[in-house]
């Protein structure tokens, strides 16, 4: 009986959602960046600082997560298509400035022309094979920039001459606020706003007819060929969606960091993604960004909790790597599905109880 | 209730939503400006009784092997002077980041130090690459950026970094250091040279060139990270260079020894004073040839520079006070070269802050330092160039022999600046630290 009463104002509430999808979709996003706002408004120039780092992850890994979750293809050279968006991002900012928006523009569209030729070389691959062909992108496209150092900096990279906030936006704003714009906070919100409009595009797109093939192709590739699709036009569109998103993440990182650096962009950042997406939940774009959090938040907060627990710099240093593993494990090992699998098996036990009592009243 | 009228209540609760958001936080404009700081002379990072400073340091990763000691170094001095009474009756916090030498992680820490730690400067942030990422961030955020540990000459930039400041002598004037010595007392030498494929190589291959440029017969680069360094060395050989001077960092001298061992190649070595450290190179040698090579005796012969007096020089009075202060403050380990380079950029950090006077401001310590430039005395062998035109630091080196653990001199003090400056001798004596180990800087202004 208990049950039936809680899930009564959850039906009222639903009765208000809009019905098709792009206008649920839109509504979440409205909410979302309401909330966004409060968040970065409420918080600490540090925290944004974080939270415009946590926004270029997410923009890579929710990416990520509609190649490798929707579509069953593994990437591990996302850190590589991150720097072709940066040092497109950087070239574009630098002297002859252009505006950022057709520099991010720039950075996408940029990363998906690589992308549909990764992608095509990738499309007859599988498993370990494609694994392996990314993962020489990943270890091959920082040495470009060091080999073309006239153009990209060498070793050093390019620095980026990063955007700062419009005064109609800082007043408007401070209309709301009264709090002042801090770079920072001006970069959160560029990130924020950049990756909200991804996700309201890949929701889309993963609800669209493209979703449906692209489960398919991941689930049966027999039966879905069978059907009439083709297989490989498909995982070249998925690559290049994907592509196009890290190339975005890779323009905010170069905002946010001030440079486009080959140091920036080693094997760790593509191998950083996958486990966000793993860690979060493959497959869905709620877990993408909890695993991109987890990347931003848990190192210094392991770091400070081992500087106060009496633990010399390096020491403290030293355990943020070891405690992120440890956490990675036993997210494997406890939660397969990672945090949105764990979280949809606990609502989906409290929804079945519910039921139940129904069925016997 | 029908589609559209649900749709519709939708959007009549997002408005009045949005609304009730705009109308809560509604702040209207802004106030005059001109609220001027309360309390006048303490600044960001000052309390009554603290100052904070931070840094960054690869503390963990590939770069972590001799850099990791650094700021331990820093750090013990700083609490040898908090324990003697502090600056102007305030402790120094020090606070260290890793970066792992990756540019969008100091980027990040940075970001924590100014933002969150909410530091008064930053002192000794290490690397070329890790700190240009952060340079235009504090810059423009106002914190003093003093002592990078790094030779790159972008520190200098005093009218597009005024906040900025080198601290050890810069690659171009060391390289034109060995380059005159190169010219004088190997002028038969045939030159190759073995350069880390960026600034660093770049500005020592300008000043070697500037001497000897007609003999340099072959100059090969190695990007970090790549660690075959066969075809360098075999082209080095090829070229006939009997003299190689390298200008990269300890891993790759250990690389390089190895390299030619294996080719039977045997040249004069001379490496920059970054790649030469014989503890660290000879641990890294033994971990790379996997126990074959055991120590750093094949570097016994080999050139390089000196600016600082260095761990072995046992009866040398700054090494005796690094030995106390180590003794006392420091951590696990021995004292190394690394943790007296540490402990000699705090000295010159706390004679900066007792200029910048008993009340601090970020603004008063750049121009102290702008002004005791020239008085600045230290454990560093040469005097520092900082005035108001310039932000460079340390103006020289001596040329030396490495023989068993310590070295024979093989110049005098040479210092110089940059470009077509003279190199000239340097004969003020080096004086030695004061008695209590503490400098005595006047405030300025």
């Amino acid at each position: 009986m208990g049950a039936r009463i809680i899930t009564k104002p959850v039906n009222a509430v639903r009765r208000f959602l809009p019905s098709s999808v792009l206008g649920r979709n839109l509504l979440a996003v409205l909410v979302a960046l309401i909330a966004v706002v409060l968040v970065l408004e409420l918080t600490t120039p540090f925290r944004n600082a974080q939270l415009a780092t946590m926004s270029y992850y997410a923009i890579a890994a929710v990416g990520l997560t509609v190649l490798t979750g929707l579509n069953g293809q593994i990437s591990l050279g996302h850190g590589a298509l991150m720097a072709v968006g940066a040092y497109t991002t950087a070239l574009l900012l630098g002297e002859d400035a252009v505006p950022f928006p057709v520099a991010m523009l720039a950075a996408a569209l940029v990363t998906a022309l690589a992308g549909v030729l990764v992608g095509a070389a990738a499309s007859r691959l599988h498993g370990p094979y494609l694994a392996g062909a990314t993962l020489a992108l990943a270890v091959g496209v920082p040495g470009l920039a060091i080999y073309f150092d006239g153009l990209l900096g060498g070793e050093q990279g390019l620095p980026v001459s990063s955007p700062r906030a419009p005064d109609w936006f800082a007043d408007a704003l401070y209309f709301l606020s009264a709090n002042d714009m801090s770079s920072a906070k001006y970069l959160a919100y560029l990130g924020w706003a950049t990756l909200l409009l991804v996700m309201l595009l890949l929701a889309n797109l993963m609800a669209s007819r493209f979703g449906r093939v692209w489960r398919a192709v991941r689930d049966d590739e027999v039966a879905a060929e069978l059907a009439g699709l083709r297989l490989g036009r498909l995982r070249v569109l998925a690559f290049v969606v994907s592509a196009a998103c890290a190339g975005l993440a890779g323009s905010v990182l170069a905002m946010v960091v001030r440079l486009a650096a080959p140091s920036g962009f080693t094997i760790v950042l593509s191998l950083s993604l996958l486990t966000a997406v793993v860690v979060g939940g493959l497959g869905s774009l709620g877990g993408a960004l909890l695993g991109s959090a987890l990347l931003v938040f848990l190192p210094p907060a392991v770091t400070n909790l081992g500087t106060s627990a009496g633990l010399t710099g390096v020491q403290a240093a030293q355990l943020a790597p070891f405690v992120y593993g440890v956490v990675l494990i036993v997210v494997i090992l406890v939660a397969p599905g990672g945090v949105m699998g764990l979280l949809r098996r606990l609502w989906r036990a409290g929804t079945t109880t519910s039921s139940d009592q129904g069925g016997t009243r | 209730m029908s589609k559209r009228s649900r749709r519709g209540s939708a959007f009549v609760a997002v408005t009045a939503i949005a609304a009730l958001v705009v109308t809560a936080c509604g702040a209207g404009g802004r106030p005059g400006e001109g609220d001027g700081e309360g309390g006048g002379a303490s600044d960001v990072g000052v309390t009554a009784d603290t100052i904070k400073i931070g840094a960054h340091f690869p503390l963990t990763g590939v770069a972590a092997p001799g850099y990791s000691e650094i700021p331990t170094g820093t750090k013990a001095y700083f609490d040898y002077v908090n324990a003697n009474g502090g600056v102007h009756g305030r402790k120094i916090e020090y606070v260290y980041k890793d970066d792992a030498y990756n540019p969008t992680n100091t980027s990040q820490v940075v970001n924590e130090l100014v933002l969150q730690e909410e530091i008064f400067a930053m002192v000794g942030g290490l690397g070329t690459p890790t700190h240009s990422a952060v340079l235009d961030f504090l810059n423009s955020s106002g914190v003093p950026d003093l002592f990078v540990s790094s030779g790159s000459l972008l520190w200098n930039q005093p009218e597009k970094n005024p906040q900025t400041f080198g601290w050890q002598p810069d690659y171009e004037v060391e390289g034109k250091i060995i380059g005159q010595y190169l010219r004088d007392h190997l002028s038969e030498a045939k030159i190759g040279l073995f350069l880390q494929d960026d600034d660093f190589g770049d500005d020592g291959e300008k000043g070697v060139r500037a001497f000897v440029g007609d003999r340099i017969v072959a100059a090969e680069r190695y990007a970090p990270g790549n660690t075959d360094v066969g075809p360098q060395i075999a082209a080095l050989q090829a070229s006939g260079a009997d003299v190689v001077v390298g200008f990269n960092v300890p891993s790759y001298t250990a690389l390089s020894q190895l390299t030619s061992m294996r080719l039977n190649y045997g040249p004069q070595w001379i490496y920059s004073n970054v790649g030469s450290d014989p503890a660290l190179v000879g641990s890294l040698l033994n971990r790379f040839s996997e126990g074959k090579v055991t120590d750093a005796s094949v570097l016994d012969g080999v050139i390089t520079t000196e600016y600082l007096p260095g761990v072995e020089e046992k009866d040398n009075p700054w090494t005796r006070l690094w030995q106390r202060v180590w003794d006392e403050h420091g951590g696990q380990g021995e004292l190394t070269n690394y943790r007296i380079y540490g402990m000699s950029e705090a000295y010159t950090f706390v004679q900066a802050l007792q200029a910048a006077g008993p009340e601090p401001t970020r603004a008063g310590l750049v121009e102290a330092l702008e002004k005791i430039g020239p008085e600045l005395t230290g454990p560093a062998l040469v005097p520092y160039r900082y005035s108001a035109d310039s932000h460079a630091g340390l103006s020289g080196v001596k040329v030396v022999r490495i023989k068993g653990a310590g070295t024979e001199d093989l110049s005098p003090v040479l210092v110089t600046g940059n470009g077509d400056t003279e190199i000239t001798e340097h004969t003020a004596e080096h004086a030695p630290p004061p008695p209590n180990g503490i400098p005595d800087m006047k405030p300025v202004g």
